[in-house]
């Protein structure tokens, strides 16, 4: 039965093959990527407005408010990532093909990642600034929210896996996840307000870095397990 | 190389409703299987099934004589599936959606573009599939039979939207595969004008 494996192409050239569709499909319809972007924009800078210009309040609640305009953004972002290969059928094409389907989950969480984690890492300096803080502590920000959206991307892929078959799975989505993005928020959030403080925040970035870490070597197992259960 | 392709006792519930059990077959290289049943009477989670995209209740399976669990790997390489949804990007043209999955199989010897015309979708091809009618829609999912080389095809009802003349192609195509020591399982209502050897299943 092992004729025919000859001619299929290695798992690094299906790994970029599906993250580049996604991509591809990203800029064709740019308003579901812009979506999560604007409401993080948002959601953070219109505290400093609400809030008022004093400074000390605002280095006090600026972490913690960022991180969770972060968290919700990246959430919403997850609910299409598999539901619509669902509804055009086009998983079923993913699941049928001899590739292992963990390397396509990855793929697209890859692709996930770059389009909705990766922009809130980028514009963070700048929403630090409407916060007053200082530059040291925008590149604390920038690291943390870096570690942090892709330990969010690898979970939230399995979360959306599972929900995929599920009429209006947002809610269960949005549940389910929250426990287990609960340590990122925490820690992201602390690590930036301990930096502000001027204390050791150094843990707190290794704790995201290995969270991010054990994700990106469990995750995609259980994405493509999901998977499989959801489409039945 | 011929191959055989055969279940017994094969059992699927939905839900809590029992679809069918018992159910058997067997064919093997140049023979078809044509599903027969009322709407609702079980055959697309049967071909699901088959195609490894569900799982069965009880009952097993068998390629080439071995028993194949239908989400083993090897066996995805050996079938192509035919859906009733044409599992198309519809942001992306015909040409980059088959691009794209010829990453996902074994490469074929013959390019896109070719079998798009062949198909006579050559106008269509630099439109996104979205843009396509749903008739155009199925004609490039047939490209995905000829690309994919596979000596078992899965298809579900393949005729639905399509005009006179792409349900000749696609007797013509089954009747090319099938000659040529190909399998297939189709779920039909419509009568299909073969000459090769067509084996009949009803479900109940």
């Amino acid at each position: 039965m092992s004729v025919g494996q000859d001619r299929l192409p290695g798992i690094g050239r299906a790994f970029i093959a599906t993250a580049r569709r996604d991509l591809l499909l990203s800029i064709r319809q740019p308003g579901d990527v812009l979506n999560p972007i604007v409401f993080f924009l948002m959601v953070s800078t219109l505290f400093p407005l609400a809030v008022g210009p004093d400074g000390d309040t605002l280095l006090r609640i600026g972490p913690g408010v960022t991180w969770v305009a972060a968290l919700l953004a990246l959430l919403l972002s997850l609910n299409s990532l598999f539901v619509l290969d669902h509804a055009d059928g086009s998983l079923d094409q993913l699941l049928l093909s001899p590739q292992p389907l963990p390397v396509i989950a990855l793929g697209k969480s890859l692709a996930h990642w770059l389009v909705s984690g990766l922009p809130l890492v980028l514009l963070s300096p700048f929403v630090a600034m409407s916060y007053k803080m200082p530059s040291e502590i925008a590149g604390v920000l920038m690291a943390s929210v870096f570690l942090g959206t892709i330990a969010l991307s690898l979970i939230g892929a399995t979360g959306a896996a599972l929900t995929v078959g599920l009429h209006r799975g947002t809610t269960l989505l949005s549940l389910l996840l929250l426990p287990l993005a609960m340590p990122i928020l925490i820690f992201g959030a602390r690590t930036v307000s301990l930096a502000v403080d001027g204390e050791d925040f150094a843990g707190g970035l290794y704790f995201l870095g290995a969270y991010a870490v054990g994700a990106l070597a469990l995750t995609p197992f259980a994405t493509a397990a999901a998977l499989r259960i959801s489409s039945e | 190389m011929t191959h055989s392709f055969s279940a017994n006792a094969l059992r699927v519930f939905k839900g809590e409703r029992c679809l069918f059990a018992g159910l058997e077959f067997a064919i093997e290289s140049g023979q078809l299987l044509a599903l027969r049943g009322a709407n609702g009477s079980g055959k697309t989670s049967l071909l699901r099934a088959l195609a490894g995209l569900a799982e069965f209740d009880e009952g097993t399976v068998h390629w080439d004589g071995q028993a194949v669990h239908p989400r083993n790997q090897e066996f995805r390489t050996q079938l192509t599936w035919y859906g009733h949804q044409a599992g198309f990007k519809g942001d992306l043209t015909a040409a980059e959606n088959l691009e794209f999955e010829s990453v996902l199989r074994r490469q074929s010897r013959r390019s896109v573009s070719d079998v798009l015309a062949s198909l006579g979708l050559k106008r269509q091809a630099a439109l996104p599939t979205r843009a396509l009618s749903a008739g155009q829609q199925r004609r490039a999912a047939l490209a995905r039979l000829v690309l994919s080389e596979t000596p078992l095809w899965v298809m579900d009802e393949p005729f639905t939207n399509l005009d006179v003349d792409g349900k000749k192609q696609i007797n013509a195509m089954l009747d090319e595969h099938l000659s040529n020591g190909g399998l297939a399982v189709v779920a039909s209502h419509e009568t299909l004008a073969l000459s090769a050897p067509v084996v009949e299943l009803t479900i109940e």
